[in-house]
């Protein structure tokens, strides 16, 4: 009997080491954003719409804001784009788009043919604002509570899945499995 | 061929051939102190490309990592430590970024496994030995060819 026990204890602490790590694995190998629960970056960036004026984040302060990052070189961004366009027209939250390493022309002529979801565009040539932001592959969405703080990430394109379950919910305050 | 042709022709061959990596090399950045150099090589080889994520950042030709590459390249030149490098990335991207992990009460186990591992393995092993002696030691029944115990 007691032959036993000492193989069958290691096999059961081995399980539960496994369990725990898979129950943890990150979906899909995407990889959670130390951001999250953090200040969002401060920001001043020229508009799209007229370079003249900026995009700041002191401006958004003691709102929720959504802060999407996209490109016309992007093929998923153009996939989510009715979708923005849906939750631009729910009027829940100011959409603030950044444009990453983009050609301003093509930008601007997208919004045109497209539609514009963005309550305004901030324009990253250089990439650095995206870098700050810890962004790895457009689109990628991020929720920032009225405190500046970053509550919510998405990568990818936004789904209505994703905005009905984790962004509705954290905006309108209503109650939500975990959080 | 001439001897002189001959050279000539080993020659261009050493030089395409010694000179051939400079054609694969992703990245040409170069900067002034050949110590800030090192620590440059250094640190792109030990942070990853988000993107393709096998590859370390001075391996990678795709754009972020380039952007990634002159981040580093600033911060060295503004005086950075490497350390304040890898927090600086590790703080937007993730400890996933570094190449080489660092110690954290997160991963303390995985980095105390060998220890545990080998000290379990001899624990495991004495008691057999253990377990063998006792049992030669208490057997008056017989003997082997060799005639012992």
């Amino acid at each position: 009997m007691n032959r036993f026990l000492l193989p069958l204890g290691i096999f059961a602490l081995l399980a539960v080491v496994l369990a725990i790590g898979i129950r943890h694995s990150p979906d899909k190998g995407l990889i959670a954003s130390p951001l999250l629960g953090k200040p969002a970056p401060q920001f001043s960036l020229p508009d799209l719409a007229d370079p003249a004026r900026q995009v700041r984040s002191a401006d958004l302060r003691g709102r929720w804001y959504l802060f999407n990052v996209w490109g016309t070189w992007c093929g998923e961004c153009r996939a989510e784009h009715d979708m923005l366009l849906k939750a631009h027209r729910a009027n829940l939250l100011p959409i603030i788009g950044l444009d990453w390493k983009d050609e301003e022309g093509n930008a601007r002529s997208w919004l045109t043919q497209l539609g514009n979801p963005y309550d305004s565009v901030a324009v990253d040539a250089s990439g650095r604002e995206a870098i700050d932001w810890g962004v790895y592959a457009a689109p990628e969405t991020f929720l920032v509570n009225p405190h500046g703080i970053i509550v919510f990430k998405h990568l990818g394109a936004l789904t209505d899945e994703t905005w009905a379950r984790e962004i509705v919910p954290r905006v309108t305050g209503a109650p939500q499995k975990g959080s | 061929m001439t001897r002189a042709g001959l050279a000539r022709v080993t020659g261009a061959w050493a030089i395409a051939l010694g000179t051939a990596h400079l054609a694969w090399s992703v990245d040409t950045t170069q900067l002034p102190d050949p110590r800030l150099q090192a620590r440059y090589v250094t640190l792109t080889h030990e942070l990853r490309c988000m993107q393709c994520q096998n590859e370390s950042l001075a391996d990678s030709p795709v754009d972020l990592a380039a952007d990634l590459r002159r981040q580093v390249r600033d911060m060295l030149l503004a005086g950075k430590s490497d350390d304040e490098v890898r927090d600086w990335m590790a703080a937007r991207y993730g400890d996933f970024i570094l190449f080489r992990p660092r110690y954290s009460w997160r991963n303390a186990w995985l980095w105390g496994a060998p220890a545990t591992l080998l000290l379990l393995g001899a624990l495991v092993s004495w008691r057999v030995v253990r377990q063998r002696t006792t049992l030669l030691a208490t057997d008056h029944d017989v003997l082997d060819e060799d005639g012992r115990p």
